[in-house]
């Protein structure tokens, strides 16, 4: 398969960005969309032009590195990461346009890499359960109703990819914190650090530059982990309580 | 040189007990003053991290990833193993032990691997008070599933994200102490080198990935935790960035690397489909509960859909080698029958190299909604990367390099030779001798990580106290970052014509046939005749283009490649040395009539630990015997 890349280029965060026009000929159907771009840029090492950069590592859509926006859309057509598209989704001759994650609290840091630690400080905001090594009880002594376990696991899936923030129109990263709240505010290990923890993720959300949900669920239709926008209703709900909680002088 | 593991005395089951009970303690005001040095942020690496941030000791820890969540640990599909008997089916800590030195082939040693067994309850504890959302039954408790190599159920899971959701705990509690100020953490961070000061671990040299900064980082010891080797052969089931690059410069730098021949080939991954391709996809072993492997009995057949194949005509043929363990064979066993019935040409689909794992069977006995509750992320994933529907149709499977059970030798305590220098997790070469059973990668890495250096690290530290921790401006480190830096130049100094990824896979390759899932010495004299031939036309025509002080994936690459060309001698030297076949080391010369492995006990329980002696001179082997005063050696029979 053939087709035209419109690619876009940024040497640093401060310097100025543009699309540059590359060719990738001779595409196999079945290779990765990131093979595809390891092709293209083989060749343009051999004509002594520096490859386009971009973030991959596991390449089976787990570790949450890729983060392309493919014709406007991030990760691109279809459900899943960006390593997990396979150029047979494409009709040959395509005009494919490859942007970086877009959203302010992701500075450029070449080319189609951006910098999310945004989001490993919310975390560290309180995106945990606090336990000390080698205290824990033992693994059954609190029985955990299967259904509720399996809700937490679906909200623990999200693999932190970003793509959330760099659909929606607000670069809101609620659906991303909403997973967090979701996760660990369901199993009852969690509940202890409950209000806080709702509390101190959505300030520094907020702190970082992101936006304000305003239900587009751009985020959700972009999830490869398929995380349901209905977590930003819990994690509204759990952060209005603990607001009012906090309001009133309650115990958090 | 002897190599003493610093095993404890006494009985098995009782050897940590005793270390924990004697092991030396360091004051909480001493444990301010020490600084440890982390390199990897995986299960291992994050883990120890946590732990030892918790304790009062100040971390610095580095990842080459944008994030620590993003550790190639994460990929871990099917389950962690341990010993909870949960399932009252008998299992127990020896059990577990047993299980895991057979698995290996008896070629670990004894005292670490009843350790890993006795720590494992442990972990499961852990990890569920820290949220890890494991599989449940509807009465609330935990659920297991079997594995490869085990009679029992022991294995947890979390959906066909296990190794996810155990890493997020750890990045979880990684985060907190980073909140907390015990750690620093360092991202896009990639250590180039190890610092000696006096002998001993005090330093590393790292490469900022998007400044391109070279700089020290001086520390009181030095945890490398770094993850496997896997990348040698180009292609395999490991991360793009995952390298040998950490553990190898330790190696330079006078590190014993142990067994590096022992590799694991895995034996339910995607085959191949084309040259293009950058990597290769697991599907779980855990899917071997459920699905059987076949290849058609005649070669006539091969070319043949599935469905026109009838079950007369079906060779199952781990059910029919193994009776007793079936398709839950061990993964070395698994992998070479495979090859077998492939190299008959009996192989399916594009080369005719694939078996069918199919679940027809189970869906009858189960119904597909039981089957798709199990695995429907795997089957998924499959159907994206082929395009094929494996409710529909057998899945097509061949081995793939997966694991690495070599790694830098350590004693009891984790420690390598080199005195301050522990290693952690798959980057050392302990617990699962020449072959890994399925689901014990993560054990192990949060064993190390949780449970095993937070108690050992203190034997180093307490000869440590009063010594002043060197500065990075002393003479070792300047000297050790001049080095760094002219490599670095050298790489972008070629300007030759070759891509990186062309003698990535070049050598991947060569590896991949002379020292893959079988061996012989002709294949493996030949590679170490062709490797350093290729070294050297890397270093005369690799084309590594932009700077050095630039986020640059290029030259990030050259440099693991550089390191790749050379450990690949390394691993077939090991191969060739070791005149036998054991686990993930099969040599052709040493196989039974029906084509089982012969191992050599005599000759060759012993680790092999290899020492650097220069550039282009051949390494020395050191031997550590492997004393077995509980397990009586046996043959390794699954039948």
């Amino acid at each position: 398969m053939n087709f035209t890349l419109r690619v876009w280029r940024q040497n640093g965060p401060a310097e100025p960005g543009r699309f540059e026009e590359y060719p990738a000929l001779d595409i196999p159907a079945d290779a990765s969309f990131l093979e595809m771009l390891d092709i293209v840029n083989e060749g343009l090492i051999h004509k002594g032009v520096e490859p386009v950069q971009f973030d991959h590592d596991c390449r089976e859509g787990i570790c949450g590195t890729c983060s392309l926006t493919i014709d406007g859309v991030p990760h691109g057509p279809g459900r899943g990461t960006t390593c997990q598209l396979y150029m047979r989704k494409f009709q040959d001759r395509d005009v494919i346009t490859i942007e970086p994650f877009r959203a302010a609290p992701f500075p450029v840091v070449r080319d189609l890499a951006v910098d999310r630690r945004a989001f490993d400080r919310i975390i560290q905001s309180g995106g945990f359960i606090s336990e000390r090594t080698g205290s824990a009880p033992d693994a059954n002594a609190t029985p955990i109703p299967k259904p509720t376990a399996d809700f937490a696991m679906d909200a623990a899936a999200c693999i932190g990819c970003a793509a959330c923030a760099a659909a929606c129109p607000n670069s809101s990263a609620m659906l991303f914190v909403s997973a967090k709240i979701g996760h660990l505010g369901l199993l009852p290990q969690g509940i202890a650090e409950k209000n806080r923890r709702v509390l101190n993720l959505v300030r520094t959300m907020d702190e970082e530059g992101f936006g304000n949900c305003s239900n587009y669920y751009a985020c959700e239709a972009v999830c490869p982990a398929g995380i349901p926008a209905s977590f930003i209703a819990r994690m509204n709900r759990e952060y209005t309580a603990a607001s009012v909680k906090e309001a009133i002088g309650a115990t958090l | 040189m002897s190599l003493d593991p610093k095993i404890p005395a006494g009985p098995l089951d009782q050897k940590w007990t005793h270390f924990k009970n004697h092991a030396k303690l360091i004051s909480p005001a001493n444990k301010r003053k020490f600084k440890i040095l982390i390199v990897g942020s995986g299960l291992a690496g994050g883990a120890a991290a946590a732990t030892l941030g918790e304790q009062g000791f100040n971390i610095e820890c580095f990842c080459y990833q944008d994030s620590p969540r993003r550790a190639h640990s994460i990929a871990a599909q099917g389950g962690i193993n341990a010993a909870k008997n949960y399932q009252n089916d008998g299992d127990s800590v020896y059990r577990l032990f047993y299980d895991t030195i057979k698995g290996g082939d008896f070629r670990s040693r004894e005292a670490n691997v009843y350790r890993l067994a006795e720590v494992s309850t442990s972990i499961i504890d852990q990890c569920v008070a820290q949220g890890v959302p494991f599989a449940r039954e509807y009465g609330g408790l935990l659920a297991n599933r079997s594995f490869g190599g085990a009679q029992v159920s022991r294995t947890f899971y979390a959906r066909g994200q296990t190794g996810q959701q155990l890493l997020l705990g750890t990045y979880q509690a990684l985060s907190a102490q980073v909140a907390a100020g015990s750690v620093k953490m360092f991202p896009r961070t990639e250590m180039l080198d190890l610092v000696l000061v006096d002998g001993h671990a005090k330093g590393i040299v790292v490469r900022d990935m998007v400044t391109g900064e070279i700089r020290s980082h001086a520390g009181d010891a030095v945890l490398l935790c770094t993850g496997g080797y896997g990348n040698v052969f180009y292609l395999s089931t490991n991360a793009k960035g995952c390298n040998v690059s950490a553990t190898y410069r330790a190696y330079k730098r006078g590190a014993l690397f142990a067994n590096p021949c022992y590799t694991q080939i895995h034996p339910t991954c995607i085959p191949v489909s084309g040259e293009y391709q950058s990597k290769l996809t697991l599907m779980s072993e855990s899917l071997r509960n459920d699905g059987r492997v076949w290849a058609p009995k005649r070669k006539e057949d091969a070319g043949k859909l599935p469905q026109e194949i009838p079950e007369e005509a079906r060779d199952y043929f781990l059910e029919r080698k193994y009776p007793s363990y079936g398709n839950l064979a061990p993964r070395d066993i698994s992998s070479r029958s495979a090859k077998e019935a492939c190299d008959e040409g009996r192989g399916v689909g594009p080369g005719g190299l694939g078996v069918y794992l199919d679940f027809a069977d189970s869906i009858n006995r189960l119904t597909r909604p039981v089957i798709e509750e199990r695995y429907s992320n795997l089957f998924e994933m499959y159907e994206n990367i082929t395009g094929e529907n494996a409710y529909e149709r057998p899945m097509r499977i061949y081995p793939a390099v997966h694991y690495t059970m070599g790694g830098l030798w350590v004693d009891y305590n984790l420690m390598s030779n080199i005195p301050g220098l522990h290693v952690l997790g798959e980057a050392n070469f302990s617990d699962h001798g020449a072959n890994r059973l399925g689901a014990s990668a993560l054990m192990q890495g949060l064993a190390d990580g949780y449970f095993v250096i937070p108690y050992t690290i203190g034997e180093y530290l307490s000869t440590q106290f009063g010594k002043p921790r060197p500065q990075t401006t002393d003479a070792a480190f300047q000297q050790t970052e001049r080095e760094v830096r002219g490599r670095v130049q050298q790489l972008l100094d070629i300007k030759g014509s070759r891509t990186v990824d062309s003698f990535h896979r070049e050598l991947g390759l060569l590896i991949w046939d002379k020292c893959g899932m079988a061996r012989d010495r002709a294949g493996l004299e030949s590679a170490i005749q062709r490797i350093p031939q290729l070294r050297e036309e890397f270093w005369k025509t690799v084309s590594v283009l932009g700077k050095g002080e630039t986020f640059n994936q290029s030259l990030e690459k050259a440099g693991r490649v550089a390191d790749f060309l050379e450990f690949g001698e390394l691993m077939c030297r090991d191969a060739l040395d070791r005149e036998e076949s054991c686990g993930g080391h099969f040599r052709t010369e040493y196989q039974t009539p029906d084509g089982e492995a012969v191992r050599d006990d005599a000759n060759y329980h012993f680790v092999s630990a290899w020492r650097h002696e220069g550039d282009n001179v051949p390494p020395t082997r050191l031997k550590e015997p492997l004393a077995y005063e509980h397990v009586k050696l046996a043959t390794r029979s699954y039948k």
